[in-house]
């Protein structure tokens, strides 16, 4: 007979023995305990996708590395969440994600308050060793509350998943694929003559980056509000 | 359908072939069709008829007959006679030499290794059935395996065969057959699915059209078997729609399956259902990554997630299901109708049984070869591939498609299996094979697998999305002469970066062709490194 | 998967569309059934306009989002209409180390046509094709869906020249 005890499990985090419940990720784990795994695709309340790969951690032994975001520990696990291997993979993609697009942090209305700019910081980026891709990208301002500048996005695909799992609108999309992947509304429609959407914001706010922004905003004054979130967290959980 | 009454089916088709002397076979799949085979076989039935030879030579369509090169081929039967580059006007001659004297400039050697040297199970039938006919497949044992797993096994025992036989997933990665059936078994599930994948994408590869084309109801009766064993009731069969005539046989395929019995409710009498439907790919490599190719099949962009869980316990619709190759579900009837320890006999020690090939580039005898696993990489190069034509020298040969690598000259002697494959950077995968000679360039090589992996990343994790698109960039740094020492370590880290830290096997696989290249080939890079100025030196 | 009962007209009277409703019908308007419509709708109409595209979102009851999202991420899908001649080259690798590239080249050169682009007169389509599997053959072109190969680069570009002066 399983008790709920008994699914338990306990294993080391960088050295030290920490438990979770059956249903509990690595990176709620690490961030019970404070110990920081930078993510940018991730946030509590909505799926985890483990796409942007900066919170990989490795499972020492086999040098295997799992996203934390959506990965469970398992019984004895010794994981690993900071080494000179993972700070340079992280590095790495925080600078790919800089070339990706055109990130100016100085005319950003999100600078001081993007996730991208603090985790980068935090990694120590200095410098961006590949070649800037220089995409170009129109801003679309037809919304009459918000704007979305594809300048900034990181494809985290968080807009995405907040509007088709929480809101249950669905409007945003992806449309391509590869290094040509945007995200649109609906048919790729001008924001603002979206059908679809019901101005809820909750994309604006959850975008880690200034690419969804609320419109009138100057440089550095687009700080987003996530009080919403633990809310979301709790819904999810509650079983929707 | 008992096995008596297919007993029957099968003796009556043979009956009814034997009652002629001739059997004429004119290859049908897509490679001798687009050199107007439908022509030939038009022109042999109208002349068959006018000569008043109805009763003494049979005319057929046929699947693929292997050496693609020298199509459109003809065969004709009892004779052995294999003929190369028809023309609806060799025909007259082609009848005229029944029984005689073959047409010699138009012969093939059959005594060569390229037929000799090959092993079939998968394409046992290729070149000998119609494939539009099931009554033709019937009577080469056809659906016997299904009859005999039905009547006389349980699921377990079914398992237990493959299992015994060794066989490992011809899709690539080699994940073993039996393991996989009898996980999917094991998993809890109130409806389970049976996945063919024949979603082909590897540029060069064409083993599973050519064997959907030549024998789909192999193909299909390794899918009833495989659905009886895991107790799946539903089956897909995701194909390429740039495959149309797969497609069409395909579907001709299940069509006749159902009508005799062996798809529906209660197959053969007993308790078991199963059904199959087709659904076409549009167009995206990536969904040949198993993950991806069920969203596909739900409707969705075919974006891989992540794993666990496993396809095996959750996959299409949040149900267990079973993903397995076009090559992987065709060799089952043949190890159920002889056994396991029957397919183990062939191969090495963790490689068993045979390996369809589509052996293409620079090589002689381009075409579809089946051989046992373990034969070495020289031996299909120069053996059975006749070696590199038009005398130029052989530089590499490439496998595993963008997933894989370039294997040099001194390595030919590796026995092709997937532990030795993958040690030397390249990999089994589902098995194309193209030779590469002096005049191609490595980096240019590299960068056309680069360029192919950068367009079909489906941009999910940022690794592939961006880094396949960094590496292109830097090799073209290279071809241009413009690369530093730098940029050669930095393709060195972001070789890295992607292999280790992309979500899906495609993305973590898409370096291959650049780390195999700089592992064999790295004087090319390095001759490619310009000299830095003295303006950059005093900087 | 629930199936609608709401019936929605297609975009205008032409009588095609009920073949894309047959479709729809033989998969019980489930969502699962998107991509099998879009290849209906190309294989009817040659392309896929923004009207079906929004007549299947309605009909399927699927977010135009996610419509979008689907039609864009395969590549076989024309979100556009294709020339009155479509000429497509395989770029499979047994294509390419047979020279493919050159004709990429020469399409360019002679057309002023990129993979993916029409002639402003709308008489010729060029496309790539990633690997037809006909690699025996390489190099591999398909004229009009007719597969031709097996011949060099230079009497490939003959063999376009005279097939695009066909019908002048």
């Amino acid at each position: 007979m399983m008790t709920p005890t008994a699914t338990v499990k306990t294993f080391t985090i960088d050295g030290k023995p920490y438990s979770a419940t059956e249903d509990e990720t690595i990176l709620d784990v690490a961030r019970e305990n404070g110990i920081d795994i930078p993510t940018l695709c991730h946030l509590e309340g909505i799926l985890p996708t483990g796409q942007c790969r900066l919170c990989m951690v490795e499972i020492q032994g086999s040098g295997r590395l799992v996203p934390a975001c959506a990965t469970k520990p398992e019984e004895g696990m010794e994981i690993v969440t900071d080494n000179p291997r993972l700070r340079n993979y992280r590095k790495m993609i925080v600078e790919l994600l800089f070339s990706e697009r055109n990130h100016i942090c100085a005319v950003c209305v999100s600078n001081g308050h993007c996730e991208l700019q603090s985790v980068a910081q935090k990694l120590g980026v200095n410098h961006v060793r590949f070649a800037y891709l220089h995409p170009r990208f129109m801003l679309d301002g037809s919304h009459p509350k918000y704007e979305v500048d594809h300048n900034r996005c990181i494809l985290c695909g968080r807009c995405v998943r907040v509007c088709e799992e929480i809101e249950g609108a669905h409007t945003r999309d992806l449309r391509n694929r590869g290094i040509r992947t945007m995200v649109i509304t609906d048919f790729d429609t001008p924001w603002g003559e979206s059908p679809t959407c019901t101005g809820c914001g909750k994309c604006v706010h959850v975008c880690p980056t200034g690419a969804l922004a609320e419109k009138g905003k100057s440089v550095a004054e687009m700080a987003k509000r996530r009080h919403f979130l633990p809310y979301l967290a709790l819904r999810r959980r509650g079983g929707k | 359908m008992t096995n008596e009454e297919l007993v029957t089916i099968a003796e009556k088709e043979q009956e009814q072939q034997k009652q002629y002397r001739y059997r004429i076979m004119v290859c049908s799949s897509t490679g001798c069709l687009s050199s107007r085979s439908d022509e030939i076989l038009a022109a042999l039935e109208s002349e068959v008829k006018q000569r008043g030879l109805e009763n003494e030579v049979f005319v057929k369509k046929v699947g693929c007959l292997g050496l693609c090169a020298a199509g459109p081929i003809v065969s004709i039967q009892p004779d052995g006679i294999l003929y190369r580059e028809m023309t609806p006007e060799d025909v007259p001659a082609i009848l005229d030499r029944l029984g005689g004297e073959p047409l010699e400039e138009k012969l093939i050697d059959t005594s060569e290794p390229f037929f000799t040297r090959q092993k079939k199970n998968a394409l046992e039938n290729a070149g000998v059935v119609d494939p539009e006919r099931i009554e033709d497949y019937i009577a080469s044992g056809g659906y016997s395996a299904l009859i005999k797993v039905l009547t006389e096994l349980n699921p377990a025992e079914v398992i237990q065969e493959v299992q015994k036989s060794g066989l490992r997933g011809r899709g690539g990665a080699g994940y073993p057959t039996g393991l996989k059936w009898s996980t999917v078994a094991k998993a809890e599930g109130d409806q389970k699915f049976v996945v063919c994948n024949a979603d082909e994408g590897d540029p060069g590869a064409f083993m599973d059209r050519s064997i959907l084309e030549s024998d789909p109801h192999r193909v299909l009766e390794g899918m009833i078997v495989a659905a009886y064993a895991v107790g799946a009731s539903q089956g897909y069969v995701y194909v390429r729609a740039e495959y149309p005539l797969a497609v069409k046989r395909f579907r001709i395929a299940i069509r006749q399956a159902e009508k005799m019995g062996f798809l529906g409710q209660n197959i053969c009498g007993t308790p078991f259902s199963f059904k199959v439907d087709v659904r076409l790919g549009a167009g995206a490599f990536v969904c040949g990554e198993e993950t991806a190719l069920l969203q596909s099949v739900e409707g969705n962009r075919g974006m891989p997630r992540l794993r666990p869980p496993y396809p095996a316990q959750s996959g299409l619709f949040g149900k267990p299901t079973l993903v397995n190759n076009v090559e992987t579900y065709a060799n089952i009837p043949a190890i159920l109708r002889n056994g396991g320890e029957w397919f183990a006999q062939t191969g090495t020690e963790k490689s068993k049984g045979t390996k369809v090939f589509a052996l293409t580039g620079k090589v002689k005898n381009t075409g579809l070869i089946e051989v046992p696993m373990g034969i070495t990489l020289r031996e299909i190069v120069y053996e059975i591939g006749g070696g590199v034509p038009d005398g130029r020298k052989f530089k590499a040969v490439q496998t595993g498609g963008p997933s894989g690598g370039c294997i040099p000259e001194n390595l030919l002697d590796t026995p092709v299996d997937y532990e030795s494959l993958k040690a030397l950077g390249s990999m089994m995968g589902s098995g194309g094979m193209i030779v590469i000679d002096d005049r191609s360039d490595m980096i240019d090589v590299a960068r056309y697998f680069m360029e192919f992996s950068m367009e079909e990343s489906c941009g999910k994790c940022v690794p592939c999305r961006v880094g396949t698109v960094q590496l292109y960039n830097l090799l073209g740094k290279f071809q241009r002469k413009e690369a530093t020492e730098e940029d050669l370590q930095t393709l060195e880290e972001l070789c890295d970066l992607v292999r280790n830290a992309s979500l899906c096997g495609l993305g973590q696989a898409a370096p291959n062709p650049i780390l195999s290249t700089l592992k064999y080939f790295r004087e090319e890079y390095l001759a490619k490194i310009r000299k830095p100025s003295p303006v950059e030196e005093e900087a | 998967m629930v199936a609608t009962t709401r019936k929605v007209n297609p975009p205008d009277g032409d009588r095609r569309w009920k073949i894309v409703e047959a479709t729809m019908r033989r998969h019980g308007y489930a969502s699962t059934a998107l991509i099998e419509t879009l290849h209906s709708i190309q294989e009817t109409f040659g392309f896929v306009s923004r009207d079906a595209l929004n007549y299947v979102a309605e009909s399927l009851n699927i977010p135009p989002a996610k419509v979008f999202g689907v039609a864009t991420f395969y590549n076989l899908f024309n979100l556009n209409p294709v020339g009155e001649h479509v000429f497509s080259l395989c770029t499979g690798t047994a294509c390419y180390v047979k020279g493919a590239g050159e004709i990429v080249d020469f399409m360019k050169e002679e057309f002023g046509l990129e993979p993916g682009q029409t002639t402003p007169d709308g008489k010729l389509t060029f496309m790539v094709a990633r690997c037809v599997g006909a690699c025996g053959l390489a190099p591999v072109m398909i004229l009009d869906g007719e597969v031709v190969g097996k011949l060099s680069v230079e009497e490939m570009k003959a063999k376009i020249r005279e097939w695009v002066n066909h019908d002048k």
